[in-house]
């Protein structure tokens, strides 16, 4: 996630402090992906550096100065808006590669593994519903900018558990297939390229 | 779990058919649904959800083990006995027809008092009050076919509770709904929950399943896990994870 992105856009609704920004950023996010001051104020910085924000006066009585958008600033953020987030560098998925291991690893109990991240999703899941249960209980009607704000990460979060355990079902559903008719043509992998003899079929 | 125990599953198996075409639908299941709480129930096709469902509101025999609703183990019960029991005890909400067509609302909500001895009168003060808790009071003197799917089946779960009911049982209730009344029914279901109702909710829905205190996974009529924390469900992880 680009934090500097995420805090020119909030500079371009108005100019602010580092630690107003934060909490903006927290609030609209119901504090999903917590920044730390420190980290703000050093992409503050980095985005002076590179002109995209400035100081918009001197230090208030408590030391604290505000930045806003530069001309460049505007342009980047209006760019971000239009632009789509990259999805080709996909971050490495733990499950994902664990599953691939555990299918391919000799003695590894497949259905457990998929058993216990299914039930650990779910309670994460049941988490999540309980905060959305709470969030519309508290605002039922009318939901302010930030109320929205925050339902919508949590759907977004929801939304990705729930893909989470789909996927696992149909892992398991896979292997389900797979162990009443074994495919007929398996890639056999060798173990060494010199040593053709010991490729074997995974099972 | 600190409510009142409303349903308990003992240690219950079914079987269906005989011999070598014998096939296990349940095995060795013990659960417990008290009053304020939803379990969800989930698993593949063929796993025993329905089976379990349906054994838990006495529309089937265990061949093995002990069903009790409210402190009554149904299997010492005979047929009329029973009958009274599902009546006064549990409802079911399925994924549709579950409203009698030519009966409105209020006459739908109101038939199993009536038909287990209410005056109309009376049964209907209670089926109006029962529409009023699932927020659709308007509705009592409309026919199914007047209503939308998340209404028919909001009504669906006054009758599930009305009067001394407290255990409703739901079969994929929102099955037929698009997702946004889907989850208005959940809501619903849980609120009724919330307020001292015990709900056994089978579902192969995640997000649906997430609405209950806990899920339970079925595989081949076994529990093989549960997210609940409760001593019991402790126990079951201990007992049946392979």
């Amino acid at each position: 996630m680009s934090v500097k992105s995420a805090l020119l856009a909030l500079l371009a609704q108005e100019p602010t402090y580092g630690a107003r920004l934060r909490a903006e950023f927290e609030a609209r996010t119901g504090g999903t992906w917590p920044l730390n001051v420190g980290q703000v104020y050093t992409t503050v910085a980095r985005l002076e550096r590179d002109g995209l924000v400035k100081a918009a006066g001197a230090a208030d009585e408590e030391g604290r100065i505000s930045y806003r958008l530069t001309e460049a600033g505007r342009r980047e953020v209006a760019q971000w808006w239009l632009s789509p987030v990259d999805r080709d560098s996909a971050p490495r998925d733990e499950l994902a590669i664990k599953l691939a291991l555990a299918v391919t690893v000799p003695g590894v109990d497949v259905r457990q593994v998929v058993q216990t991240q299914r039930t650990a999703t779910l309670r994460h899941l049941q988490d999540l519903t309980r905060l959305k249960k709470h969030a519309g209980d508290q605002a039922p009607d009318g939901a302010g900018g930030a109320d929205i704000a925050w339902l919508l990460v949590l759907e977004n979060l929801i939304f990705s558990a729930e893909a989470e355990v789909r996927w696992l079902d149909h892992v398991e559903a896979m292997l389900a297939r797979e162990a009443s008719e074994p495919r007929r043509h398996r890639m056999d992998v060798p173990v060494a390229s010199d040593d053709i003899t010991l490729g074997r079929t995974a099972r | 779990m600190s409510g009142e125990l409303i349903l308990r599953l003992d240690d219950v198996s079914r079987v269906h058919g005989e011999g070598a075409t014998a096939v296990r639908a349940l095995a060795g299941v013990t659960m417990d649904v008290h009053a304020g709480e939803l379990v969800a129930v989930m698993g593949p096709s063929g796993s025993g959800k329905s089976t379990l469902l349906n054994v838990a509101g006495g529309l089937d025999a265990p061949t093995g083990g002990r069903v009790f609703i409210a402190g009554w183990c149904i299997g010492d019960l005979k047929g009329d006995a029973l009958a009274r029991l599902r009546r006064r005890r549990v409802g079911f909400v399925f994924q549709d027809l579950n409203l009698i067509p030519s009966l409105t609302a209020i006459e739908n909500v109101a038939l199993p008092l009536e038909l287990d001895g209410r005056r109309v009168r009376e049964a209907r003060r209670m089926a109006r009050a029962a529409l009023q808790l699932v927020s659709v009071p308007e509705l009592a003197d409309r026919f199914p076919d007047k209503m939308s799917g998340g209404q028919q089946q909001r009504v669906a779960i006054a009758r599930a509770l009305v009067g001394d009911r407290r255990l409703v049982l739901a079969d994929e209730p929102t099955g037929a709904l698009d997702s946004h009344t889907g989850e208005e029914v959940l809501r619903v279901l849980r609120e009724r929950c919330d307020a001292g109702a015990a709900g056994l909710l089978v579902t192969h829905e995640a997000r649906h399943a997430a609405w209950a205190d806990r899920v339970i996974f079925l595989r081949d009529g076994v529990i093989v896990d549960s997210t609940g924390t409760s001593a019991v469900a402790e126990t079951l992880l201990g007992a049946a994870v392979v």
